[in-house]
């Protein structure tokens, strides 16, 4: 079947910000779907709230409208751009919702919008348990016996017919949150209490638990003309009981004869069939006995997911691109193989090498929360690494993943974040693998793989190496720092004799036909064979190195920047060559770029990369932390280190190299010390005089960056910490208090600096910049010093010798303009601010670093009058007794935009897409420290005044009553009579201010903020947020959220 | 078993030179080298008589990982002649394996090399076509190897069929359930798993040597008559095709692989030698008929020349790949034949109608 052309647009929807469970892998998807889409002639109209996307940049679709993801706005942009089709299966759980939302508010019927890929019985089947369930009945196939329940008492009837273990899932949920395990009768009540709580529609599916059992995943495509194919099979690592999310996964599948995996096969075959998934891609999960051929379905994704962007990196397939052309009316036969050029979509592709998945956890953001894994997804991104051999490519991935093993402290018997270190630990003290297996139950075949790893590690330690030796180790996927370790010496020594006896490693491509036809793109992996095939040609290249793993700190924006390194690379007429580790990202699309390596971001394969590209240079400022921490070493070796020198970044980061330079400069700063041991912490801080910043120095993301007050609390941080040294100093500043921040992102060529714009952050200093709501243009800083700001970057940029991008930090209050940082790379805000302006700052940065000039470009940044907000996402309602608060440790894990001519609508916007629901009726509740007593008149009053009704503890009460403000009082946390908590759980609070005071855990500020959380109210927590929430409230009233712009048209973009 | 490591040098005819070291096995066996992209399913494979005297090599990097498994073998032999894999998996897992890959090789005295680059030496087939290739753990001289390489019988124009049944007297093996139909099998080197799907839907199967003579088969009074899979070059078997020609029009003809081979030159057509022919478990085939797409098992490496096709024979089923011939059909003679492997094993299974088709046919007939 061809092309439909009884449809000229389509609406796509993308997933958002980035949460746990829902990530980079949309805007890959996303993004792929529009291209394909326009290809094909379509017209697209694209509605994401998330700009750190390079789906949302201006190009990417027709009409582009960075706007919360909600009915409200989706509807409002339906109306005003009348698309005639809706592709709701390529953004995730986010927009399968919002598409049954919309069906059920009557929107796509009263506008003739027809939904394409997955019918909304589709949708329903798949995703209500009960009418899944209904349907494996009728194709013959079991799922674990389970029932949907809507209160405790239900759930413990079938407890006690089919007994325990159960696990609890609740309904239409993303990444499995609140699906959990009970082992008995307590468990069970606390996991379906919070079940309920956190589904949506209030039912949660009880069922039994096949923990223990291996899990399987197959992707699943099938088209208009019913033809169906698989595109991959995933093997688990860790068995069931542990979210596919936070396993450990393999491709394809390891330990399946083909008889059994052929079973899996036809069943996913009958399974996408009954669901009905029209045109489009799949996820099928199984549960497969151990010990015999039982097998169960577990669960059925009707969408692109995180898995299929796996699959599609894993197998060189693009699942999302042929998805779009499927539901734009194509077979699969009709769609050619990209990579084969020669043969059709509607095949299986055939793999021959192993990808292995890790997920990156963040447990040491969370230190309240327990880090074993259960059903609930809790890892933050993930790694993939090809090898021709398991043992190489987990390997690969082990190194790709960025965790230093001496930080990790897994625990063999309990499924925790990096459990697969406990394996290799307990085979290297001498535990068989039968034991391992009864304490992990991780299938044998991968842990005698770890023995082999391990035996291979200690037959290394003596001797001298032959080339054989040295051969087998690395064909084993040993890094030259294990080989280096294990005989005392350095990565250099084993990097040298590798060479000296030829031992390099070859590139062998991802063809998707394992050998059987060319393959005419250049997606390549490392491995140590005979042959190798990149393709290089005499073209000059450049490699961009990516940002790896997503963690928090450093996520999608990074990957965004070197996305646009690559387009300015190609546009230059250079070979654009990425060399990234994270399957999630549009950096890993293997038509991103001229040549492709899915490589670690380790010094070891980035200068292999770089010994078989002979690049003209190396970018190294665009992937944060993962590339920069790589500079010295880079240089050393030889390569040409595009931009800023490695020297001009140490220069940047060197505390006290830095401080001579401002103060040379003539540019103010906080005062700052270096504590090299504990002893000198305490008379460094006292000369700056307290509060301080403490933190360790090289850090992104504000890792373990705490704000201390007096003598006792630095004890604290230093002892809890792994201390101080001379390799590792603290850094400590003055605390800023009650300064307002101010971020800049600038580009440099060595002669000019360009401001690319100024954000104006909304809390006050001390909560960190990534975590921090922030508005561009400023909005309450005087001209004059936004001119100072501009004229100390400058200043700034040429003094360190940034050639490229840099971001500046500055805190502002009264006259008073001060630096506290300065980063000579790319920064977490560089796609807000180029989606705020329309000068594409990366790309920008990239011709500078080619050689052009600032100058002959001819930038011209417009805000055309209207302001745009970045409101960060957090993950706490993921970890259990974590204090939602907000410091100088950052902790979102994704931002949204808004965009809007006020700066009320453009912040309520933001919010309202970063999740956070703003009301504009019902009744505030407001409790602050004393400090801020004062301050929350006004705030209170304009509440008051927007019709809002008052409510305050006590001590805020009376302040509020003093000042004439109509106010009731809520009774203190367990005091008599209804308190706060109760007052929140049953719906009577519809926003809560609360500013924290003391230290600890469990106060009733805690108290009250975990509650807000779990009952999804919004709770600010800083009187600089309340005041922007009132503009926001106000704005929302009047409307200004429902009014919705194309970026195109915003940015005065022609398209 | 203890798995031995000795070194194995492979050299093809042209002199390409590829090492290894052996994991089952040892000494010197020359073949044709085929490359097969199916990522499970070694046991099948290896044991299929199709692969007979030919060289293994099986793209997919890790092999043996869940060991042999009782049943699964589709002959009572390994067929192949050696097996050549990146890297064998010495503890294998699967609750159902009986005992590892190495240990079945060995007790078969067929070679198992691995550590070779295995995808190089793919590719070096698929762009020069498949060749003639040997291993050897004693020699070691690459100039006396490819000569006994160039040595061994080339595939083309080579009768293997002849001698590869697995049974030399006819053999009855009854239905599964309630008989609805007899099928006379001819067995050119069957896999075991077409008689299973023929059984499991109602036929009884009776099992005749390939050479069996026209009369003898009509004799038998079969409802249908099946034409089996088997090794070699189809053009070599022109005694077999002299057996099937009076046959065509008497009952319905069902034939597989060489079957469908066998049944092309008895109608007519003619076959060629591919460049390196079709092994694996992912080709999509177009069912002309309905339009649908079959993901496919295949391995052969001759194939019937379209354009040879008598015009009474409708062509019903494509190669997606490279456009080949996949299927036949006689409305006269009430004949058809595909190309590939619906029986699978190892491979996916959305071709199982196709043995609806035939018992139902059969069947019918029956009836009436």
């Amino acid at each position: 079947m061809p092309r439909r052309d009884d449809i000229s647009s389509i609406l796509i929807i993308g997933s958002g910000p980035i949460v746990i469970g829902q990530a980079a892998e949309f805007d890959y998807s996303g993004t792929q779907a529009c291209h394909a889409l326009r290809d094909e002639g379509y017209r697209v109209i694209l509605v994401n709230s998330n700009p750190a996307t390079i789906m949302t940049d201006p190009e990417v679709a027709d009409a582009t409208y960075i706007e919360p993801l909600t009915v409200e706005t989706v509807a409002e942009v339906i109306r005003r751009e009348r698309p005639d089709a809706l592709l709701p299966t390529l953004g995730g759980q986010t927009a399968l919702n919002l598409a049954i939302e919309l069906h059920e508010g009557g929107f796509l019927d009263e506008f003739g919008v027809e939904l394409l890929g997955a019918s909304v019985e589709s949708i329903h089947m798949a995703e209500d348990r009960q009418l899944f369930h209904d349907a494996m009945d009728r194709i013959g196939l079991r799922v674990p016996e389970s029932r949907t329940v809507q209160d405790l008492a239900a759930a413990e009837e079938l407890a006690d017919r089919i007994g325990f273990p159960l696990i609890i899932r609740p309904s239409f949920t993303l990444g499995g949150k609140g699906g959990s395990v009970a082992r008995d009768h307590t468990e069970l009540r606390r996991a379906v209490t919070d079940g309920l709580d956190a589904s949506p529609v209030g039912s949660v599916l009880v069922e039994r638990s096949v923990a223990g059992w291996k899990e399987f995943e197959l992707e699943v495509m099938r088209d208009l003309a019913d033809n169906v194919v698989v595109v991959c099979s995933i093997e688990n690592v860790d068995p069931m009981g542990v979210h596919t999310g936070d396993s450990i996964t393999v491709a394809p599948a390891q330990t399946l004869s083909d008889r059994q995996y052929q079973t899996l096969r036809s069943a996913s075959l009958r399974i996408i069939r009954e669901i009905g998934v029209s045109t489009g891609g799949s996820n099928i999960q199984f549960a497969v006995d151990p010990e015999s051929d039982d097998f169960y379905v577990i669960e059925m994704n009707p969408r692109v997911s995180r898995s299929s962007a796996l699959a599609s990196k894993a197998t060189g397939f693009p699942i999302a691109k042929i998805a779009a052309k499927l539901a734009a009316g194509y077979t699969l036969d009709e769609i050619p193989n990209d990579i084969t050029r020669a043969t059709p979509a509607s095949f299986e592709p055939a793999l021959d090498y192993v990808v292995t998945k890790i997920p990156r956890f963040a447990f040491e953001k969370f230190p309240a929360a327990a880090s074993r894994l259960t059903t609930r997804m809790h890892s933050v991104g993930e790694v993939m690494a090809i090898g021709r051999t398991f043992t190489e490519s987990l390997l690969k991935a082990m190194a790709s993943l960025e965790v230093d093993a001496g930080d990790v402290i897994p625990n063999l018997d309990e499924a925790s974040a990096y459990r697969i270190f406990a394996v290799f630990d307990a085979l290297r003290a001498g535990m068989d693998i039968p034991e391992i297996f009864e304490r992990t139950k991780i299938d044998p075949f991968f842990i005698a793989s770890i023995a082999r790893i391990v035996a291979s590690e200690g037959s290394l330690s003596s001797g001298e190496w032959s080339r054989e030796a040295l051969l087998e180790a690395k064909r084993i996927g040993l890094p030259d720092e294990t080989l280096a370790a294990a005989t005392g010496s350095s990565t250099e020594v084993v990097r040298g004799v590798r060479r000296a006896l030829g031992v390099n490693p070859t590139y062998k491509s991802v063809d998707t036909c394992a050998g059987e036809f060319p393959a005419q793109t250049p997606y390549y992996y490392s491995t140590y064979e005979t042959e190798d095939e990149v393709a290089r040609g005499d073209n000059p290249s450049v490699v961009v190195l990516g940002s790896g793993p997503n963690r928090i700190g450093q996520g999608v924006e990074f990957d965004y920047a070197c996305v646009h390194a690559s387009y300015a690379l190609k546009d230059a007429g250079y070979d654009a060559v990425m060399v990234n580790s994270n399957p999630e990202t549009v950096s890993t699309d293997y038509d991103t770029s001229t040549r492709l390596y899915f490589e670690p971001l380790s010094a070891e394969h980035a200068l292999e990369v770089i010994r078989r590209e002979k690049p003209d240079g190396v970018i190294l400022q665009f992937g944060g932390q993962s590339p920069l921490k790589l500079a010295r070493e880079l240089e050393k070796s030889g390569a040409k280190v595009l931009g800023t020198s490695p020297d001009a970044i140490d220069l940047a980061e060197d505390r006290s190299r830095f401080g001579r330079l401002l103060s040379d400069l003539g540019i103010p700063h906080p005062r700052f010390g270096t504590a090299f041991t504990a002893d000198e912490a305490r008379p460094v801080a006292r000369e700056i005089g307290y509060p301080v910043v403490v933190r360790p120095s090289y850090v992104l993301g504000g890792r373990r960056m705490e704000i201390v007050y007096n003598d006792e609390d630095l004890d604290l941080y230093l002892n809890a910490s792994t201390g101080t040294s001379p390799e590792h100093p603290t850094l400590i500043d003055k605390f800023m208090e009650d300064y307002v921040e101010v971020d800049v992102d600038a580009v440099c060529d060595g002669e000019d600096v360009y401001v690319g714009g100024i954000m104006e952050h909304v809390e006050e200093a001390g909560v960190h910049s990534g975590d921090s709501s922030c508005v561009t243009p400023p909005i309450t800083i005087h001209r004059a010093l936004l001119e100072r700001v501009e004229e100390y970057t400058k200043r700034l940029a040429l003094a360190v010798g940034v050639v490229g991008l840099m971001n500046v930090q500055f805190v502002v209050r009264g006259d008073d303009v001060m630096v506290i940082e300065c980063n000579p790379r790319a920064s977490r805000t560089v796609p807000f601010i180029s989606k705020a302006t329309g000068v594409p700052l990366a790309k920008v940065a990239t011709r500078v670093l080619l050689g052009e000039k600032l100058r002959d470009m001819r930038l011209w940044a417009s805000t055309n009058g209207h302001f745009s907000v970045k409101a960060p996402v957090f993950p706490f309602d993921r970890f259990a007794d974590v204090d939602p608060l907000l410091g100088p440790e950052m902790r979102s894990t994704g931002e949204a935009m808004g965009i809007d001519r006020s700066f009320g609508g453009a912040f309520a916007k933001a919010l309202i897409a970063a999740g956070q629901t703003l009301p504009v009726s019902g009744r505030v509740y407001i409790s602050v420290a004393n400090r801020e007593k004062r301050s929350v008149v006004l705030i209170a009053r304009a509440f008051a005044d927007l019709g809002f009704e008052l409510a305050a503890s006590e001590g805020t009460a009376e302040v509020l009553k003093n000042n004439g403000l109509p106010v009731s009082v809520v009774p203190k946390i367990g005091e008599l009579g209804d308190d706060v908590l109760g007052l929140i759980e049953e719906g009577g609070v519809d926003l809560i201010v609360n500013t924290p005071w003391g230290r600890g855990a469990r106060t009733d500020g805690y108290l009250i903020r975990r509650k807000a959380l779990t009952h999804g109210v919004p709770c600010i927590t800083t009187l600089a947020a309340a005041a922007a929430a009132v503009q926001g409230v106000e704005s929302a009233i009047r409307g200004g959220t429902r009014r919705v712009n194309p970026l195109q048209k915003l940015l005065g973009v022609r398209t | 078993m203890e798995y031995g490591r000795s070194r194995a040098v492979v050299v093809l005819e042209d002199g390409a030179i590829f090492e290894g070291w052996t994991f089952a096995g040892d000494g010197e066996v020359a073949g044709e080298v085929v490359f097969t992209t199916s990522m499970v399913g070694y046991q099948e494979t290896i044991t299929d008589p199709s692969y007979r005297g030919q060289i293994v090599l099986f793209t997919y990097p890790l092999i043996g990982n869940y060991g042999v498994i009782p049943g699964d073998d589709e002959s009572h032999k390994v067929q192949a002649a050696a097996v050549l894999v990146r890297e064998y998996t010495p503890h294998h897992s699967n609750w159902a394996s009986e005992r590892s890959l190495a240990a079945l090789l060995s007790e078969s005295g067929v070679m198992g090399v691995e550590g070779l680059d295995t995808r190089a030496l793919t590719r070096h087939l698929r762009d020069k076509g498949a060749m003639r290739g040997i291993i050897s753990t004693v020699e070691r001289d690459p100039q006396t190897l490819r000569e006994k390489a160039n040595a061994h019988p080339s595939m083309l124009g080579l009768d293997l069929a002849s001698t590869s049944a697995n049974i030399t007297e006819p053999t009855l093996m009854t239905a599964i359930g309630e008989e609805c139909c007899r099928v006379a099998a001819l067995d050119y080197g069957v896999k075991g798993s077409i008689y299973k799907e023929l059984r499991n839907r109602g036929a009884t199967v009776l099992a005749l040597p390939g050479s069996t003579s026209t009369d003898e088969i009509l004799d038998s009074e079969p409802d249908g008559i099946f034409l089996s899979n088997g090794p070699g070059d189809p053009a070599a078997l022109e005694d077999a095709v002299d057996i099937l020609r009076p046959l065509l029009g008497e009952v319905p003809v069902f034939g597989i692989c060489l079957g469908h081979q066998l049944l092309g030159l008895a109608l007519g057509c003619e076959t060629y030698k591919m460049p390196f022919g079709h092994h694996g478990a992912n080709h999509p085939v177009r069912n002309l008929r309905t339009g649908r797409i079959e993901i496919t098992s295949q391995n052969h490496g001759f194939s019937v020349r379209e354009g040879t096709m008598p015009d009474d024979v409708e062509l019903t089923h494509r190669n997606l790949y490279d456009g080949t011939v996949e299927g036949l059909w006689s409305p006269e003679r009430r004949a058809w034949s595909v190309q590939y492997h619906p029986e699978s094993s190892p491979g996916p299974r959305d071709s199982g109608y196709l043995f609806d088709e035939f018992v139902g046919t059969i069947s019918e007939k029956v009836a009436t």
